[in-house]
């Protein structure tokens, strides 16, 4: 099997097609102006044309899932005993992630470093990720917002990918990452694609120059700075603690089980939760240990930018996708504040609450 | 030229406020991004153009102390509805006023740029130029102006303390404002129940709706994501979906201000604000009520009265 090939622009919905012939394909839909991941249908318009305003996360790693359902059972020769029949599902089929750009794919990676690569795997996650084949397609430019290449990625990143595609001369050049990827390309519609391969390098190299690059990937956060509360009022008081942030987000992961439950029948279900909202850290008692928006704010940058990067080699768990920046009520921007936190020169006195008083 | 204006009243109440809230250019040319001011140094970095969609008076009843904040003529409906409800105490806030000729939907740019990055903005009378890598285009306003700009009754504050310029009157017709509305209600039920459910079936539940929503005021306690009691499930299905937007125009009924916001931020681009016009509109009729446009107003549905003129229950 060839790792090079060369998609026709109109072989774009035969190519899916086909890779839908045994698999489930999640790819970027146009709804009106939105893009957004959905399984493919015929009657679905796929568009590349600019980054999906959702991530493929989802196809994944689901917004809400049933981990088990659950039924209370009166055993009939015992009435005063009740059983409990579990039936959980692991059983997914086989599925695609099709038109990502490489910040999407490289989420992916970031989730599993805590999902999958664990000695306690989550099932769920797991068995989708294992029977999914990324395609990934690189970008010809960045869009507002994107930072890829200041977290170690880039608009022509393999990373998380299977396959990775490449605009060229009305087509796409396409090139196998890993084995799951060299099964993709013997695909009928895919032309040989040798001829294109220095072109596609050269449109990589332009894309990936032209990626702003706001701070030094190993530089690092000052922590005098990450530990000043007038530093986080200061930057996070516009912010209005929604959750379009970590919902829109390629890695964040956390989420939240809950039982929803009619009379003797049930499920268990996990969705995504987000570190934004006031509930996140709330205890039964009634303490919360994160009241405020500005430690909330801080756990969210701390989380992808400091914790995540001690526990796991350095890995940063943001892929600059800028999906966070572009999609914020309010402009808030994630990588001017690491920025001022990786600031070399980096000082909490200039941030003090009251500047007036700070002159004086 | 309001931008001058504007950046010397601010150095004159700075003083005596805690804090005043404005606008200051963002991430990039196309995007604005608020900035609270409590230095004079900061003052500089205020900006005023057609960007500066978003309602800035949506923080107030969050302030603690005295603050100054720059509001456009349908920002101002927000703090007149805020009086009404008790939320803020007028003496403790200092209102700028900025005449509006109409603001920009970046969205409506992004898409009339082909989502290009931006390099530069300009404008002019009327229209916006803006450069990319591919080139310049110049656009109109009102072709990438948001809904709500289209039918504009109040481009002058009706609450301020000072102004950034001269008043100027509305020339939209008073029927254009619920000329939306009245489209949908054209349509069959069937038609309408297809075109909602198409429009939040995009909904991920992610509330910036709610939160960017001034007159929102339950949101950490908001039932579609309260934990105890867990009143609605977690589920993502277009009905959950649908449950929780029908919360928030509910209770929105007769009190949205029609600034948008809930709309300005959806990043599913899901026009939000349609629900809760067509209820206001209902409002409206039943009511003769308009939320925010007159402090001394009672929001219809803080009080009652046993005969309501259009209500006919007591006469069956
Ligand atoms: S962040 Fe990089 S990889 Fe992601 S969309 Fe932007 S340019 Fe492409
Ligand atoms: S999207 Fe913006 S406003 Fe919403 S929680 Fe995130 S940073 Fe705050
Ligand atoms: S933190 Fe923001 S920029 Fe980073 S991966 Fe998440 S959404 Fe993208
Ligand atoms: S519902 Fe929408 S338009 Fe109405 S007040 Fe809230 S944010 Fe503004
Ligand atoms: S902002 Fe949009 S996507 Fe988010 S909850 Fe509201 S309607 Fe849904």
């Amino acid at each position: 099997m060839a790792d090079k090939g060369y998609l026709p622009k109109e072989k774009i919905k035969e190519f899916v097609e086909a890779l839908g012939k045994d698999a489930a394909v999640y790819a970027p839909c146009l709804e009106g102006d939105t893009i957004i991941f959905r399984q493919y249908t015929a009657d679905k318009e796929i568009s590349l044309d600019r980054p999906a305003n959702t991530p493929p996360k989802g196809a994944i790693y689901p917004q809400c899932e049933t981990l088990l359902s659950f039924e209370f059972k009166k055993d009939a020769a015992t009435p005063q005993k009740m059983d409990v029949e579990l039936k959980a599902n692991t059983d997914f089929p086989k599925a695609v992630v099709f038109g990502g750009r490489p910040c999407d794919a490289k989420g992916f990676t970031v989730i599993d470093r805590v999902f999958v690569n664990t000695d306690t795997a989550d099932p769920y996650y797991k068995k989708r990720r294992e029977n999914t084949t990324i395609i990934t397609k690189c970008c010809n430019s960045p869009y507002a917002g994107c930072f890829c290449v200041g977290v170690g990625g880039g608009p022509a990143s393999r990373e998380g990918s299977d396959v990775v595609m490449t605009e060229v001369d009305g087509g796409y050049y396409l090139e196998a990452v890993t084995e799951k990827g060299k099964a993709v390309m013997s695909l009928s519609m895919i032309q040989d694609g040798s001829s294109y391969e220095a072109k596609a390098k050269q449109a990589n190299e332009k894309a990936t120059g032209a990626v702003r690059n706001p701070f030094p990937a190993d530089a690092r956060i000052s922590p005098e700075l990450f530990d000043s509360g007038d530093f986080w009022g200061r930057v996070v008081d516009k912010c209005v603690s929604c959750g379009a942030c970590t919902f829109l987000c390629p890695t964040c992961y956390c989420f939240n089980i809950t039982d929803e439950q009619a009379i003797t029948t049930g499920e268990r279900i996990r969705s995504w939760d987000s570190c934004m909202f006031q509930h996140f850290t709330l205890e039964t008692s009634g303490h919360n240990p994160r009241p405020a928006k500005y430690k909330r704010f801080r756990n969210r940058v701390g989380h992808k930018f400091s914790y995540y990067p001690e526990k796991y080699d350095g890995a940063i768990a943001c892929t600059g996708c800028g999906r966070c920046i572009r999609y914020c009520p309010v402009s808030v921007d994630i990588s001017e504040i690491v920025g001022y936190l990786k600031d070399p020169k980096a000082d909490p006195k200039q941030w003090a609450a009251d500047k007036k008083d700070a002159k004086n | 030229m309001s931008t001058q204006k504007l950046k010397e009243i601010i150095k004159q109440v700075l003083p005596d406020v805690e804090t005043v809230i404005c606008w200051q250019e963002g991430y990039d040319k196309l995007n604005v991004t608020p900035i609270f001011i409590t230095s004079p140094e900061q003052v500089d970095q205020v900006v005023w153009n057609p960007l500066c969609a978003q309602n800035l008076a949506s923080y107030l009843p969050s302030q603690k102390k005295k603050v100054a904040v720059a509001v456009k003529g349908c920002d101002s409906r927000t703090i007149v509805q805020y009086m009404q409800e008790g939320l803020i105490d007028r003496n403790n806030v200092v209102i700028i006023g900025i005449p509006c000729k109409g603001t920009v939907s970046k969205k409506k740019v992004q898409k009339a740029i082909g989502n290009e990055p931006v390099e530069e903005v300009t404008f002019t009378d009327g229209s916006i130029k803006v450069k990319t890598p591919s080139g310049e285009k110049t656009l109109a306003l009102a072709d990438v102006c948001p809904t709500k700009c289209t039918s504009c009754q109040f481009p002058t504050p009706i609450v301020y303390d000072q102004l950034t310029a001269d008043a100027i009157k509305s020339d939209k017709p008073p029927e254009s404002v619920y000329a939306d509305v009245a489209e949908l209600e054209g349509k069959t039920l069937e038609e309408r129940k297809a075109y909602f459910a198409s429009q939040f079936d995009k909904c991920i539940r992610c509330y910036a709706c709610r939160n960017a929503c001034p007159m929102c005021v339950c949101q950490d306690s908001c039932i579609a994501e309260t934990r105890d009691p867990h009143w609605i499930t977690q589920k993502n299905s277009l009905d959950e979906k649908v449950m929780f937007h029908m919360i928030h125009a509910l209770h929105l009924a007769g009190r949205c201000v029609e600034c948008g916001e809930c709309e300005r931020v959806c990043p599913m681009e899901i026009p939000v604000a349609k629900l809760k016009k067509k209820i206001n509109k209902e409002m409206k009729d039943l009511f003769d009520y308009t939320p925010g446009v007159n402090p001394e107003d009672k929001p219809p549905m803080y009080t009652f009265n046993v005969d309501e003129a259009k209500i006919k229950e007591h006469k069956l």
